[in-house]
């Protein structure tokens, strides 16, 4: 039912009149998102959304797929290889073919090939002539560092010593952030890199000629929905001006922009389409604080955790009555929603994608409302379990029926410890809610994965700390509410059990 | 009229009450007096229907109150326990209403009925719209005695109703208690460990011993003809605080 629930407004929100734009989470595509965005939105023809660094290849496709976003940033060889899982390599007709039958559609290429590379010290490959990676083959005494991932992948460094008969070199593998300081250091004479890295604005770095055409085109382009065009025809006119618009070196530079001077995305999206450069660093932490997405990443995350508070309450309170009614159930249902606390939050929020088919609030939701279980159900078990036996012994002899008794006698006199177990899941809920940004759920947690994925602490702090206010408004709002939901009579006896003093005769 | 006809309870293996036999008449004040494990909980539970007997029978009025409708025959029964099983975060006035409001009972009758017992149990009106947490204990016991007269039961079953209140708050509602008893001809069972108060409310006792009725008859025939030792041992262990208030009460 929550499911159905959910899924059918992700289907209403796909079939909304809103341009949604999708990233991926590293500083290119979110750059790529901001431009897309504001090419949009400078057309007026419709309300545009923009949601950066929804996460990986298979999250951006089902987002895609189901229509929550319409467009996002992608490359040739990852279509081909993740998408379509061809072994082969496709041209962009191919591509579109392969494509049709999922409703998508790929086209306006930018103009630049992010792509595997090997790279070398500018000076090191000018004193020994080496242009391309043939070249290395004369010189077997160069120290390779290349990345895990590059050493491991069969499409990486395997076939690459095989074609280009590198045999007589064994690579060290070494993490990507290292291997710039360690080539400078002259530790380490041939890397792995992406051609559009920002760090080869920054190093003088050679990139070596792939001449027998080993590593696959990663082109950029777009990927959208193929009813894009017929849907919003303006903007997509617009678009058409990114078509070779994106040299390599002007990736390069804007990367560097947002890695090195840490400006920010929208500002480098805005000064490289009004071709104007902007003041170095831009960025205020109040103003990235309150930055345009403030009140909608608030929206987003509030909605995480009240709605799935609201459904945990539902389906909290009524378990915990079961756990006091049938002793059978007790063990079972505590056993069950404890369990679920122990799964790790990640692991449980990506358990929902396949389930429901779909990224976003809906799987977030669905996690969220089992993690908020164990402490209401719990605490509405003790509560009415403490409720002292004389009183429940009168309930039974004054005749009242169950439900009734339920509802005006032992509900009531457990709203202290029920109040309380809500209040541990909703703090708790705003919390793990940072966590659901990983699969599209927008909220505070944005910012903080754009953070990580950046290695950007102003950013991070500029999620973690709303979130961290957010829970403790939630937290002092509980306290407060206790004056209106726990009945006056509760109090009063909390109060005189507190002080021991006992009323005159 | 209640009758107890060959009852008797187990809990696991042990008996909770063996073959059990007595009878109340009507408009009786009975008191069930025993030690604590004696069994005297357990047949107040069981006439109450709380609790169904493995073996015999419980009559009220000659039916089998198993045999008919419960829910009906609990509205014949008014309860209260000590301290008067109040409901903490209900005012007094919610507390003794809400069986009549639960039962959809006319509400200018409660309200004339609740105002004519509010003065017989000497409850002050202003208490009305308190919690029970501001109350002294011998309030709540009005209150919980109030409500469990709120809808004219035929019995009254008591549960230790004068326990936990001090000695003077004790007297006067045992003298209260007995005039009550007198003008209202309900036929009561008072469940209390307290042989005083048993000779001064009740003119008939039952003694419990380990889940067996010992004696069963008026408090002289307990002292002239005690039915076996335990009623002489546990008469003499009462003996110094009864002979104190037999004289109190002569």
């Amino acid at each position: 039912m929550l499911s159905l629930l959910l899924g059918l407004s992700g289907q209403l929100w796909a079939q909304s009149n809103t341009f949604t734009i999708g990233s991926k989470r590293f500083t290119e595509s979110y750059i790529l998102g901001e431009v897309i965005a504001r090419i949009a939105r400078q057309t007026d023809e419709t309300k545009v959304v923009l949601r950066s660094g929804l996460g990986n290849t298979g999250i951006l496709l089902a987002a895609l797929k189901a229509g929550e976003i319409d467009i996002y940033p992608e490359y040739t060889g990852t279509i081909t290889r993740e998408i379509l899982h061809s072994p082969a390599a496709l041209d962009l007709e191919q591509i579109n073919v392969l494509l049709e039958p999922m409703g998508l559609s790929a086209s306006i290429v930018f103009g630049f090939n992010n792509t595997y590379a090997l790279a070398m010290r500018e000076e090191l490959a000018e004193q020994l002539n080496i242009r391309s990676i043939s070249d290395l083959k004369q010189h077997p005494h160069l120290r390779f560092g290349l990345t895990q991932e590059f050493i491991g992948r069969q499409d990486g460094w395997p076939g690459l010593k095989s074609l280009y008969g590198l045999g007589q070199t064994t690579p060290r593998g070494i993490d990507h952030g290292l291997v710039y300081q360690a080539i400078e250091a002259e530790q380490l004479d041939v890397m792995d890199a992406y051609t559009t890295d920002a760090m080869l604005k920054r190093y003088p770095l050679r990139i070596l000629r792939d001449d027998l055409g080993y590593f696959p085109a990663y082109d950029a382009l777009l990927l959208y929905r193929s009813d894009v065009p017929t849907r919003f025809p303006r903007t997509w006119r617009a678009l058409q001006t990114l078509q070779n618009a994106v040299s390599a070196p002007a990736m390069i530079a804007m990367n560097s922009q947002a890695e090195q001077e840490k400006i920010g995305f929208a500002r480098i999206a805005q000064d490289f389409l009004t071709k104007e450069k902007g003041p170095g660093n831009s960025r205020h932490f109040l103003g990235l604080l309150f930055a345009d997405d403030f009140w909608r990443l608030l929206g987003e995350h509030a909605r995480l955790v009240f709605v799935s508070l609201a459904l945990s309450i539902l389906c909290g309170i009524p378990l915990g009555v079961l756990c006091f009614e049938m002793p059978f159930f007790k063990q079972l249902v505590l056993s069950s929603v404890s369990v679920i606390n122990t799964i790790p939050s990640l692991a449980l929020f990506a358990l929902f994608i396949p389930l429901l088919g779909m990224i976003g609030a809906a799987p977030a939701i669905c996690a969220l409302v089992l993690y908020g279980l164990l402490p209401i159900v719990r605490n509405t078990y003790s509560g009415l379990s403490d409720i002292p036996g004389d009183i429940q012994e009168t309930t039974r002899m004054l005749g009242l029926g169950r439900a009734y008794r339920l509802y005006r006698i032992e509900l009531p006199m457990s709203s202290r410890s029920i109040l309380s177990g809500i209040k541990t899941s909703a703090v708790l809920n705003v919390g793990t809610a940072t966590i659901a940004a990983f699969i599209g759920a927008g909220g505070f947690g944005e910012r903080i994965a754009q953070g990580l994925a950046l290695n950007d602490n102003a950013m991070l702090l500029t999620g973690a700390i709303p979130a961290a206010v957010f829970a403790l408004l939630v937290h002092a709002s509980f306290e407060l509410s206790e004056k209106w939901l726990v009945p006056k009579g509760l109090r009063l006896s909390a109060k005189h059990a507190m002080s021991g003093m006992p009323a005159d005769d | 009229m209640i009758r107890f006809l060959s009852v008797s309870k187990r809990l696991n293996d042990d008996f909770e009450l063996e073959n059990v036999n007595f009878c109340l008449e009507s408009g009786t004040t009975t008191a069930l007096i025993g030690s604590s494990g004696s069994g005297k909980s357990t047949v107040l539970r069981l006439l109450s229907g709380l609790i169904q007997p493995d073996q015999g029978t419980i009559f009220v009025d000659g039916q089998n109150i198993f045999q008919g409708d419960l829910g009906l025959y609990r509205q014949k029964i008014g309860y209260m326990v000590q301290q008067g099983g109040l409901f903490p975060h209900l005012t007094v006035e919610q507390n003794v209403l809400i069986v009549g409001k639960y039962l959809k009972r006319d509400r200018e009758l409660l309200a004339d009925r609740l105002a004519a017992l509010a003065r017989m149990v000497s409850l002050p009106r202003q208490l009305l719209a308190r919690y029970p947490h501001e109350l002294s204990g011998g309030q709540k016991q009005r209150v919980g005695l109030l409500r469990a007269l709120m809808l004219d039961p035929e019995i009254l079953l008591l549960d230790e109703p004068l326990g936990a209140l001090d000695p003077i708050v004790r007297h006067d509602l045992q003298q209260e208690l007995k005039e009550l008893f007198t003008q209202l001809e309900k036929t009561v069972l008072l469940v209390t460990h307290d042989l005083n108060e048993a000779q001064v409310l009740a003119n008939h006792m039952l003694l419990m011993h380990q889940g067996t009725l010992v004696q069963d008859g008026h408090f002289s025939d307990f002292l002239q003809r005690p039915a076996s030792s335990y009623v002489t041992k546990f008469f003499s262990a009462c003996a110094q605080n009864l002979t104190a208030s037999h004289k109190a009460t002569t």
